[in-house]
């Protein structure tokens, strides 16, 4: 098993043509992902080498899930064409939108996740690095030779964090480890990806990262007091943060008294959650109970 | 990004929302031409406004009546300069005086926990609308609103209604609440906030005071919203960190930070003032994120920027290697300071990890540069940068 993505995932790139798309799709193929074809109205009929594989360009997202059956298209266009291009894979009814791209106005991912949801279309990101099941398909950005397969969860709105984590726990691998992203407003959400890992049977411990801004850490919580039998383990970046000021991500900073890092703590603390001061004392958590 | 009260005026206006004359001045001699044009010669009031982007203004003493031109040039000398919960005033706003016979609220934002937008609104006004929300929850009427149609007709009779609005005015309202709208979408706010909405003595609905956040991730498709920055207010370090493309943010401690991700290096802000409850208490200096690509051009501009923070100690180079190989970074920090020669005088304690890691310990030893301690961990490096700032301090 794992959650969202398995070896079966048939996987297009849109944007691979450019230079982002090019280099992450070499990096996709070589750690096993199947990528199936590429979107690009211009060079639609042309293929691209990546090695040995050659990747079809096909003209849509459409088309190539005709000529290929793919159900995951990952997007690396850049913010200005972002909103055009997933609203089109949206449409084309693909049931995986993995959206690797920075900047997205939040009008537009607004928009194209309304879209979504009336569509029945699963989005992940903007602004995130994707999500990788170790050993059997990786979308996105993530390292593939961190670590292998295995039995912990991860879900993280960093990217960096998540490779820490995964570096970390290096030795128990993961089932999966999702890059949920850190903008406003994102397509999964911690809640999201809890609940697929409560349902995930490879998946023995969760681990669930934070940060400052809006109160998804909050709800995730009452949701794991609610619905999560599998332990949890918890960790939360940006108690330093001054109020007002965003730090980095679009969707971290703190506004009067919400978004806080130590209400998140605290939320996720009463609802049973063991919460990790620092990254590493978090994966000695996590070690715990895995061992 | 936040706007003015001026400058959010200033937008409604473009937009046909409804508001008073008003203008911004920075001296008492602009205040009193701003209240001679507002007057036009003649008798009546001009309400003189302290421009800072937080509340409570008025409490404070930041808003005066005035009765003449030279009336508002005094209320403006009292209030420029004025120093509001630590923001100084910069600025006033000359506006012209309402007759205000009931005050309402109005808010557009951003739901992030549903995903789509929220309108909120009150027949209840001017007052602090987080306490009319604990107090009195049923008098804000929370409203959902579809990023892809907005506030159309059928919306605004529906917020209207829901706020309990006399249908004498119900139509008056729904018609700027689409104006509104239309501020909120064409230019990428993510809030737009008018408390009080005003129903005048005259029977006109006013914007009385608005703000409005702008959204920078569309910042390419509004060039003009670059004028609306606050230059001057910007701390010098921010400031030149911005002409850099750097993103980050100034802070009050002996540690410098740099990293790349923002989770890390929110992440290594934390770890740093944990370790430096042993040391003296020395606190993280500056969120500094070089991001995915760290060329030794980029790293170099960082340690530069933290370099010139007289207040920084030491710093701490925390970089988990991803798509960033560690042997790029270790060359861009050996590069960075050969660049900097002599203006390289503080400690630097480096950790790196992930791609490529052997490699960029072992340049970073062979460099054997004096200031340079390398790190085996974040909590180790974290440690050792504070101890390093503490021994400085």
């Amino acid at each position: 098993m794992a959650i969202f993505l398995t070896e079966a995932s048939k996987v297009i790139v849109q944007g691979m043509t450019g230079s982002e798309g090019q280099k992450h799709t070499t990096r996709m193929l070589a750690s096993g992902t199947s990528v199936v074809g590429g979107v690009n109205p211009r060079k639609a009929g042309t293929s691209v080498a990546f090695g040995d594989t050659d990747v079809p360009v096909f003209g849509s997202v459409a088309e190539a899930m005709d000529a290929t059956g793919a159900d995951v298209s990952v997007v690396f266009v850049p913010p200005a064409h972002t909103k055009a291009a997933v609203v089109e894979a949206i449409e084309a009814g693909i049931p995986l939108v993995v959206i690797i791209t920075e900047g997205v106005p939040v009008a537009d991912t607004a928009e194209f996740f309304a879209l979504a949801l009336d569509k029945g279309v699963r989005l992940i990101g903007p602004n995130c690095p994707g999500l990788i099941s170790p050993g059997k398909s990786n979308v996105g950005i993530i390292p593939a030779d961190i670590t292998g397969p295995g039995r912990v969860g991860l879900v993280s709105k960093s990217g960096t964090l998540t490779y820490q984590m995964m570096y970390e726990l290096r030795d128990f691998g993961f089932s999966t480890a999702i890059g949920i992203g850190g903008d406003p407003i994102i397509g999964t959400t911690h809640i999201d990806a809890l609940a697929a890992f409560e349902a995930d049977p490879e998946t023995e411990v969760i681990v669930m990262i934070g940060e400052i801004g809006g109160d998804a850490e909050e709800r995730a919580a009452a949701y794991i007091a609610e619905h999560v039998t599998k332990p949890v383990v918890g960790y939360v970046a940006g108690f330093t943060a001054p109020e007002g000021k965003t730090m980095g991500h679009a969707g971290a900073i703190v506004s009067g008294s919400s978004g806080t890092a130590q209400a998140k703590k605290e939320a996720l603390e009463a609802a049973g959650v063991k919460v990790g001061k620092t990254p590493s004392e978090t994966a000695e958590l996590a070690r715990q109970l895995l061992s | 990004m936040d706007l003015f009260e001026y400058q959010a005026r200033d937008i409604f206006e473009k937009h046909g929302v409804p508001v008073l004359g008003g203008v911004v001045a920075t001296t008492p001699e602009e205040a009193r031409a701003g209240a001679e044009q507002l007057l036009g010669g003649q008798p009546g009031v001009v309400v003189v406004k302290a421009q800072v982007k937080v509340g409570g203004r008025g409490k404070a003493g930041g808003v005066k009546l005035a009765r003449s031109a030279d009336d508002a040039a005094e209320k403006a000398a009292e209030i420029l300069g004025m120093d509001i919960k630590g923001h100084t005033v910069h600025r006033v706003m000359i506006a012209a005086g309402a007759k205000i016979a009931t005050e309402f609220y109005f808010s557009l934002l951003l739901d992030r926990a549903e995903r789509r937008y929220l309108a909120m609104c009150s027949v209840e006004g001017g007052m602090d609308i987080e306490q009319l929300a604990v107090e009195r929850p049923d008098a804000l009427a929370k409203v959902a609103v579809d990023p892809r149609t907005g506030i159309d007709q059928a919306k605004a009779d529906e917020i209207v209604r829901a706020a309990g609005f006399d249908a004498d005015i119900a139509p008056k309202v729904a018609a700027v609440l689409q104006t509104l709208w239309t501020v909120y979408r064409s230019e990428d706010a993510t809030l737009v906030e008018v408390n009080p909405l005003v129903l005048t003595e005259d029977g006109e609905i006013v914007a009385l005071d608005g703000k409005v956040t702008l959204d920078e991730n569309a910042s390419f498709r509004h060039p003009e919203h670059a004028d609306l920055e606050d230059a001057a207010a910007a701390d010098p370090l921010e400031a030149r960190a911005k002409e850099k493309d750097l993103n980050y943010v100034k802070l009050d401690g002996e540690v410098g930070i740099i990293g790349n991700g923002a989770g890390l290096v929110m992440s290594t802000l934390d770890v740093v003032a944990y370790a430096g409850e042993a040391h003296g208490g020395v606190k993280p200096a500056n969120f500094l994120d070089i991001g995915g690509g760290a060329s030794a051009e980029v790293m170099a501009a960082g340690l530069d920027i933290i370099l010139t923070d007289p207040q920084v100690k030491a710093v701490f180079v925390n970089v988990f290697g991803g798509i960033t190989a560690c042997d790029a970074v270790a060359n861009g920090i050996v590069a960075a300071l050969e660049i900097l020669g002599d203006e390289a005088s503080k400690p630097l304690v480096v950790r790196l990890d992930g791609n490529n890691v052997l490699e960029g310990r072992r340049i970073l030893a062979e460099a054997g540069h004096p200031l340079v301690t390398i790190a085996d961990t974040m909590d180790g490096g974290a440690d050792k940068a504070a101890e390093l700032a503490h021994a400085a301090a």
